[in-house]
């Protein structure tokens, strides 16, 4: 939701201000999957937007023939399906795509751009190009009045979600054995192996993780737009990587930090500077994070 | 007699385009410390990555009569042989608790009262990130680790004081020693004093193959010997 011209100075600041902390969550969603991969496994995965887009149409499908009956619970079931169908997909590409690559990162890399390209062209074939409209309860269609905006409801939502996803990762890295060692094996794989530990395990529950995340943020874009299309995946995977790489590699936090900065610099600029400057300045952004830190954050 | 505890035989590793070790076979008798020596890149440390697995290998190794060669290094490591690193890599990010936590292995002994018997300036610190530790501190960490549970029976601990103040390094041979009372310990050490205190037995390597077997007493009490497979003068032979 772009503000209107004319609105007050602060209400302008809010409406970007939150609209952005709204995309800079689904960001994050895709983005701390896609960190925790890297860090952990030195995978690459250019699939990530594909399990963004197929969990969002298989929860669009699963969710049509509910269309008539209570939307709320239509779309508490349409998350849930999101996000098992992304956890579900990504457990799929790990055990018989990546795993057996693991030694062979330019065949990892290869294989995750097939299945992202060849994922859309599956969707685009089967639903078509065009968007597919999503059904909200009346709730989420509504805006509340927050210092003189009217801020659509998605939004605010959009970042609860975000800050409960952000809290249950800490809470997986800081207070279980397996986050345990997902946070050793971001920074040395070949001692969490050394001192027994089946690392294999973690990366497929890492991988698992992500694709969960992936598949709420694919399900909650349709929430945000008001609709699903084909390429969202891929657009918002561009993004989502210059998170990762802002955020520093394999931090959660980082990511949730740099997800919030880049949508809100990018919501900011498309708005007082002009249309597109607001994309641009992340690109902006990355040099800069690049230039700063040239591994992107990696823990060394 | 003492039985062979690890016993290694025509172990080959290549790095890249390098072949590094050229079919070296010896057995490291159980009990006590066996010294691994030998000149700088005479393969010491890939040796102990090739028992492991962490590098590509080929030949036998066997502990306590069961092949282990073809397991994974988490396999290997589950059978009962711990690494002490020459980095020490410890987790710089993780405290000093949770680095000795991840270390712990279930159906496993644990060996807490030994570690913080050997080590007690960890229980003070276990809070601490490891990465702000001292050198000494972390090797303290890095040796804990390892011992930790009782299923390990072999430790491999590469170059433990290098790097170390005289003090520290004092600290780590006396906790080495003691170690050794519950676990055989195969030690590579540059430092050839620390190796002649702490090490009985010694297998010296040279050029990727074993060029010596006996006793680390022999070797430093022979200038002949020590000058051929350490490159040591006579005067520097003893300590």
């Amino acid at each position: 939701m772009q503000p209107e011209r004319g609105t007050s100075d602060v209400a302008t600041i809010v409406l970007l201000l939150i609209t952005g902390l709204g995309l800079g969550a689904l960001y994050f969603l895709i983005a701390s999957g896609l960190s925790l991969i890297w860090g952990l496994m030195r995978v690459l995965n250019f699939a990530h937007g594909a399990l963004f887009t197929i969990a969002a149409y298989i929860a669009w499908t699963v969710t049509q023939p509910m269309q008539n009956g209570n939307v709320l619970w239509t779309w508490i079931v349409g998350l849930v399906v999101a996000t098992i169908a992304g956890g579900l997909a990504a457990l799929l590409l790990e055990v018989f795509l990546i795993r057996p690559l693991y030694a062979r990162p330019i065949g990892q890399i290869l294989v995750t751009v097939g299945v992202a390209l060849a994922a859309v062209a599956l969707i685009e074939g089967a639903y078509g190009s065009d968007p597919k409209q999503v059904l909200l309860p009346p709730w989420m269609s509504a805006s509340s009045h927050i210092l003189g905006a009217d801020i659509a409801n998605t939004r605010l939502l959009l970042i609860g979600i975000a800050l409960a996803v952000l809290a249950a990762l800490l809470l997986f890295l800081r207070r279980t054995r397996y986050g345990l060692i997902v946070r050793a094996g971001v920074e040395n794989r070949a001692m969490v192996t050394a001192l027994g530990i089946d690392v294999e395990r973690a990366f497929t529950l890492v991988f698992t993780i992500g694709g969960m995340a992936a598949g709420l943020a694919g399900f909650l874009s349709g929430t945000y737009f008001g609709y699903i299309d084909p390429a969202r995946g891929t657009s918002m995977l561009i993004f989502a990587f210059i998170v990762v790489v802002i955020g520093g590699l394999g931090s959660v936090t980082g990511s949730a930090v740099a997800a919030a900065v880049v949508a809100i610099v990018q919501q900011f600029l498309n708005y007082y500077a002009a249309p597109g400057i607001g994309d641009f300045s992340v690109v902006i952004l990355l040099a800069a994070a690049l230039l700063l830190r040239p591994r992107g954050g990696e823990a060394s | 007699m003492s039985t062979a505890l690890l016993e290694v035989r025509d172990l080959h590793v290549r790095i890249g385009q390098s072949h590094i070790l050229h079919g070296v076979s010896f057995s490291v008798r159980s009990g006590g410390i066996t010294g691994l020596l030998g000149r700088n890149g005479v393969g010491k440390t890939t040796t102990l990555r090739g028992i492991l697995g962490l590098a590509d290998r080929t030949g036998t190794v066997e502990l306590e009569g069961a092949p282990i060669a073809d397991l994974k290094t988490h396999q290997i490591v589950q059978r009962g042989i711990a690494y002490v690193p020459e980095d020490r890599d410890v987790f710089g990010g993780l405290t000093v608790d949770e680095n000795l936590r991840i270390a712990e292995r279930p159906d496993n002994e644990l060996r807490y009262d030994l570690v913080y018997d050997l080590f007690p300036e960890l229980k003070t610190r276990g809070k601490q990130l490891a990465g702000t530790l001292s050198g000494g501190q972390q090797q303290m960490v890095a040796i804990a680790r390892a011992l930790l549970n009782g299923g390990n029976r072999l430790l491999l601990v590469d170059e433990p004081t290098k790097g170390l103040a005289p003090l520290v390094v004092r600290n780590v041979v006396d906790a080495l020693q003691r170690a050794a009372e519950v676990v055989t310990i195969l030690l590579v050490e540059q430092n050839l004093s620390v190796a002649h205190k702490l090490a009985h037995d010694a297998i010296v390597l040279d050029q990727g193959n074993v060029g010596y077997v006996g006793t680390v007493e022999e070797l430093m009490n022979d200038p002949a010997l020590a000058r051929r497979h350490l490159g040591l003068s006579a005067a520097g032979a003893g300590h």
